[in-house]
């Protein structure tokens, strides 16, 4: 096994892992901060047998990438904030066609146009739903270069085996980032047969692609189905990092490029004798919320950092419980909370040993 | 007497040989094998069933049917695929050539079409349908203009005549307050991607045959890899016109094809 080390920015390691996975089809629509990663498929893509088209909209956009995942082969499409709104729509209905692909959105401030600064403002359209009706994505929150990567690779094998979108929860300050990038030469996708994918009927009995079901009680059966899909991803497919968190007085929680921060306050907090702990989930859905649960048995309070009002906290408060206190620290339309901030408010927090604010 | 004769002829034919009876029933226009023989959902005097059929019997007589992918829409033709014997996707409403471009970009050698109603081609989906006409994609498009909203209860549609009655506009539509009758196939010939653009109608057995070959030259147009080919269908809907299956039927020639000229726009 030969190991190729590369400097890249995160917008470009994404679509290298898409590349490594196999992908060969991408649809997209220009938006800041995720413009490297189209132009890098731009050139990427037709080096190969695989498809570009820089479509009209970010609703074409999807679309196509409906229409190539149909076709059985692997699918993406990035955006950021205002472009993943557009995007639901056809969300929606790959999900309820339980068609894989995967979508990358490099979060910006927002609402609105809102600016171009990295934000964590999207979790809940990201993890709750977004676009209509009861469908869950996997969504992997990378927290650098390598990660984006590695987790863009993994993203088109469990849209495969799952029959799922995934989505791929990314900010600016990720995706502009530069950072050394280890690839493998001995990554191989993992093959899954699609005797469901349209090819022309040639041998077989023509089949249909489509979310409407008319007949009575079908809709609820397809939803149950897909429950149980769900069910079963929630059960094997969690993941989550936990650092220093058996003695912790306090626990940090947070996901992405927040993570970082948070995981270097975590470490100058225990250099000056502090007890604090930190996890990091790395599937936003499914939530860790057992690994929180379980160490809210020992710790007495959780600290939630995110560059949002406060999004993920909410899952965090669900998962411990009552348990716990649940405290959180947020900044928001672009602002990107420091090492010192977060330690700030640890320290702050073990000295009152107040209620949640 | 000569009655009675006649009963006891078949009678003996009967007894004697089966294969006499086709005689008495032959079938000249057998299903194309690519269409189902299903139940028509369609209202008496729609035109989609007319439409699915010509459609059929073009990919029939090209034999590609093994290798159709069709794009169904949002309207009344959302379930196309309980008649079609081939491949069958949906799209959301409108993104119905912005799936198809997907389909074809890693599929070429399949033979991809969409059929669209006026509301998902002309209204919800005109900047797909533009862009994927301008990019040339090799695919054709299968336009129904029925004039209405069938499947939501008649309201509009971009393609409603002036002074049309509609559910959105009783009093007819105004062209001061709902502007004019959208005339998209000559917006898309103008663009150099598109190769192939023709209307017809399915008004009459004589229109019926001129839009079949419309429908064929389109699939042929793609088989050969030309480019991008569009057939604009003008067809009934008699239930939201508020009229019989002949009155819509003769509306469409006094009335709808005045204003949407039918014949070749474009061809090259």
């Amino acid at each position: 096994m030969s190991k190729n080390k590369v400097l890249m920015c995160g917008n470009e390691a994404c679509g290298e892992g898409a590349m490594a996975a196999g992908c060969t089809f991408y649809a997209g629509y220009p938006i800041t901060p995720q413009n490297e990663l189209i132009s890098y498929m731009a050139k990427r893509i037709n080096e190969t047998d695989g498809a570009f088209v820089q479509a009209e909209s970010e609703l074409a956009a999807i679309s196509m990438v409906l229409g190539a995942a149909a076709a059985g082969v692997r699918a993406m499409t990035s955006s950021s904030s205002p472009g993943i709104s557009l995007k639901q729509e056809g969300i929606s209905y790959l999900s309820a066609c339980e068609l894989p692909c995967v979508i990358v959105n490099m979060q910006r401030g927002g609402p609105g146009l809102g600016n171009i600064a990295p934000s964590q403002s999207d979790y809940f359209q990201a993890v709750k739903g977004g676009g209509h009706g009861d469908y869950k994505l996997i969504v992997l929150a990378p927290m650098s270069v390598q990660e984006l990567f590695d987790l863009t690779f993994l993203a088109f094998d469990l849209a495969d085996k799952y029959r799922n979108p995934v989505f791929i929860l990314g900010d600016g300050l990720l995706g502009q980032m530069m950072e050394p990038l280890v690839i493998s030469s001995d990554m191989r996708p993992t093959h899954y047969d699609k005797p469901w994918a349209l090819t022309g009927c040639k041998g077989r009995k023509p089949g249909i692609i489509r979310s409407l079901l008319l007949g009575d009680g079908v809709l609820e059966a397809h939803n149950r189905h897909m429950q149980d899909k769900f069910s079963l991803i929630k059960k094997t497919e969690t993941r989550v990092q936990h650092f220093n968190t058996r003695d912790a007085d306090i626990i940090l929680v947070a996901y992405g490029s927040v993570a970082r921060i948070a995981k270097a306050a975590m470490e100058s907090a225990r250099a000056k004798g502090l007890k604090v702990g930190f996890i990091r989930p790395i599937t936003l859905w499914p939530f860790p919320d057992k690994a929180i649960e379980d160490a809210s048995a020992h710790a007495g309070k959780f600290l939630v950092v995110e560059m949002s009002a406060g999004q993920m906290v909410e899952d965090v408060r669900l998962a411990v419980n009552g348990k716990a206190k649940v405290e959180f620290y947020g900044r928001m339309g672009g602002g990107v909370p420091c090492e010192e901030e977060i330690l700030a408010c640890v320290e702050a927090s073990l000295k009152s040993g107040g209620a949640a604010r | 007497m000569k009655k009675t004769k006649k009963i006891k002829k078949t009678k003996k034919v009967k007894k004697t040989k089966k294969v006499k009876k086709e005689v008495a029933f032959k079938n000249v226009t057998p299903n194309p094998a690519s269409l189902r023989t299903v139940d028509n959902h369609y209202c008496a005097g729609c035109g989609h069933g007319i439409v699915h059929r010509l459609v059929c019997e073009a990919i029939d007589e090209y034999g590609i049917r093994e290798r159709v992918i069709a794009v169904a829409p949002v309207g009344c033709a959302v379930i196309a695929y309980e008649y079609w014997d081939f491949d069958v996707t949906e799209a959301p409403h409108g993104r119905t050539p912005a799936v198809a471009t997907g389909i074809k970009r890693v599929r070429p050698n399949n033979i991809v079409f969409t059929y669209q109603g006026d509301g998902d081609l002309a209204a919800i989906g005109t900047a797909e349908i533009i862009h994927a006409a301008n990019r040339g994609e090799n695919i054709t498009v299968i336009f129904i203009n029925n004039g209405v909203y069938g499947m939501t209860g008649g309201q509009m549609a971009p393609t409603t005549l002036a002074g049309q009655k509609t559910s959105t506009t009783i009093f007819g539509r105004s062209l001061r307050r709902e502007g004019y009758p959208l005339k998209i196939l000559e917006m898309l010939a103008i663009l150099p991607g598109v190769k192939y653009a023709e209307r017809v109608a399915v008004n009459s057995a004589h229109e019926v045959l001129r839009a079949k070959r419309a429908i064929s030259k389109a699939f042929k147009m793609q088989i050969d890899g030309k480019g991008f080919s569009i057939v604009e269908v003008l067809s009934m809907c008699p239930t939201y016109w508020g009229m019989t299956p002949i009155q819509a039927a003769d509306r469409i020639k006094n009335e709808v094809a005045t204003f949407y000229p039918l014949g070749v726009i474009k061809s090259c």
